[in-house]
């Protein structure tokens, strides 16, 4: 096996299973991370706690694990919800010119707002929560993949092979599930692959800036909007483990993107 | 870029179609297939327009098999697209059935070629227009496609629109000839080749 290849496989193993790791982790946490300790407050991370514990005394490691894991999920689901949002808009401008030019204009439109400006509006009007972030993130960052997906369709319809089933006889339905939808799920693929990472950053941002999670759900963006107090009296450790480990939990759902991309790409 | 063209194909007919490359050749065939509408005029076929749903009584038989061919779809799912053609006429076109769990990627042009043509021959076809079906093929295997293809089209009475740059190859084939140019349709010139052969005579009888 080349290197290149050798590498790419041990590092798709060990991001599968960092993953893997801490959602299992997570699972066995129970309410740890809402457990207060109050003889040992704002304590350095030592071996009872390994990150540390924040000013009331709740153990920083279980509170990190705990929040990559609502990350997950949410990132998860707002990039499900985003790419059907996209598959669907793209599906919708192939039924004629004036439908294509109605969705071009949502797309238009939509990409020329700011989308964190978006993002805030949409979870605020929702009133925040986790189903408000994930809406938000979701009606806020389909434009560009639709955007792909219509011009892939656009190309798709003129090939000679779809001419030619349908002039075979085929119906309209037929071609969509059996020549459209294979062709374009690729795509689809590696855009919520894309946009997983944004939408997890995002909803630490819109939880930071307060229309996201509530505060007594350990997320993310709540752990590092609560270290923001701290962080001049150099309690360092609320900060770093809950950034750090975001930002883990980005590069190794990057990493399986792109190596289930290239073996979809192969065939 | 065509204008007040008309021309009538029989059943059991084959009629050549050249003209310099950009002429429009390709641009008739797919209007006369239906992939096309035009924007002035009508396909007739046996008196009735051209159907838009359903099988159409025209198929358009490509250059490149290459893009006629869904490349995520296994070659026995390409082929049974419409119909399943009998074992004689898989053996009629060479085609074998070790092909079937392959990808089309994994066959030759010509190998392609023929089971696009097969593809397109399900009961109910009237008529093909074939461009440039055979034009980077070796002669043996244009032999055998046009062979295949000769034996179906008698045996159905099938109307056959023939479109080639080569001279030799449409009078070979075809009782008729025409020639695109400036958007009209015209008699071919003759560079010295011989006269088609009669209406209704087979080259294969000559």
């Amino acid at each position: 096996m080349s290197q290149p290849r050798l590498s790419a496989l041990l590092s798709t193993a060990l991001a599968g299973l960092l993953l893997a790791s801490a959602l299992i982790a997570a699972a066995g946490l129970g309410d740890t991370p809402r457990q207060m300790h109050f003889d040992a407050r704002l304590t350095p991370p030592n071996l009872d706690f390994w990150f540390g514990t924040d000013a009331l005394g709740r153990d920083v490691a279980a509170r990190t694990l705990a929040g990559l894991t609502l990350s997950f999920w949410v990132g998860s689901l707002a990039a499900l919800f985003g790419t059907l949002i996209a598959l669907g808009m793209a599906l919708t401008a192939m039924l004629g010119p004036r439908w294509d030019a109605l969705v071009s204009l949502v797309i238009d439109t939509l990409l020329s707002v700011p989308h964190l400006l978006l993002l805030l509006m949409i979870a605020f009007a929702l009133g925040g929560g986790t189903h408000a972030v994930i809406i938000a993130v979701a009606l806020s960052h389909w434009p560009s993949l639709a955007r792909v997906l219509r011009a892939e369709l656009l190309h798709l319809r003129q090939a000679p092979y779809v001419q030619i089933s349908q002039a075979l006889g085929k119906s309209r339905g037929f071609i969509v599930r059996h020549h459209w939808i294979p062709q374009v799920l690729p795509h689809c693929l590696v855009g919520a692959l894309l946009l997983f990472p944004h939408a997890v950053l995002h909803e630490a941002a819109l939880s930071f800036l307060g229309v996201g999670l509530s505060a007594e759900q350990p997320a993310i963006g709540v752990l590092l909007g609560e270290s923001m107090r701290h962080v001049s009296g150099g309690d360092w450790w609320l900060g770093v483990f809950p950034g750090a480990g975001l930002l883990l939990m980005v590069l190794c759902i990057q990493r399986l993107g792109e190596t289930l991309r290239r073996a979809w790409a192969a065939r | 870029m065509l204008d007040d063209v008309s021309l009538t194909l029989d059943a059991g007919e084959w009629l050549g179609l050249d003209g310099v490359s950009g002429a429009g050749k390709s641009t008739l065939g797919h209007l006369l297939a239906g992939h096309l509408t035009p924007q002035a005029g009508t396909v007739t076929v046996d008196g009735a327009p051209l159907p838009r749903r359903g099988l159409r009584p025209v198929q358009w038989l490509p250059q490149s098999p290459e893009l006629a061919v869904n490349p995520r779809w296994r070659v026995k799912q390409i082929l049974e697209e419409a119909w399943t053609p009998p074992d004689a006429l898989r053996d009629a076109f060479g085609i074998e059935p070790a092909w079937m769990n392959r990808f089309p990627q994994a066959l030759s042009g010509g190998e392609l070629q023929r089971v696009c043509v097969l593809r397109a021959l399900a009961p109910g076809v009237r008529y093909l227009v074939a461009d440039e079906i055979s034009s980077m093929l070796d002669p043996l295997t244009q032999l055998a496609l046009w062979q295949g293809l000769r034996r179906v089209a008698d045996e159905r009475q099938l109307g056959v629109l023939v479109i080639s740059h080569d001279a030799a190859l449409l009078n070979r084939l075809c009782s008729r000839r025409l020639t695109l140019s400036d958007g009209r349709l015209r008699p071919p010139k003759r560079y010295g080749a011989p006269p088609a052969t009669a209406p209704g005579q087979s080259p294969a009888s000559r």
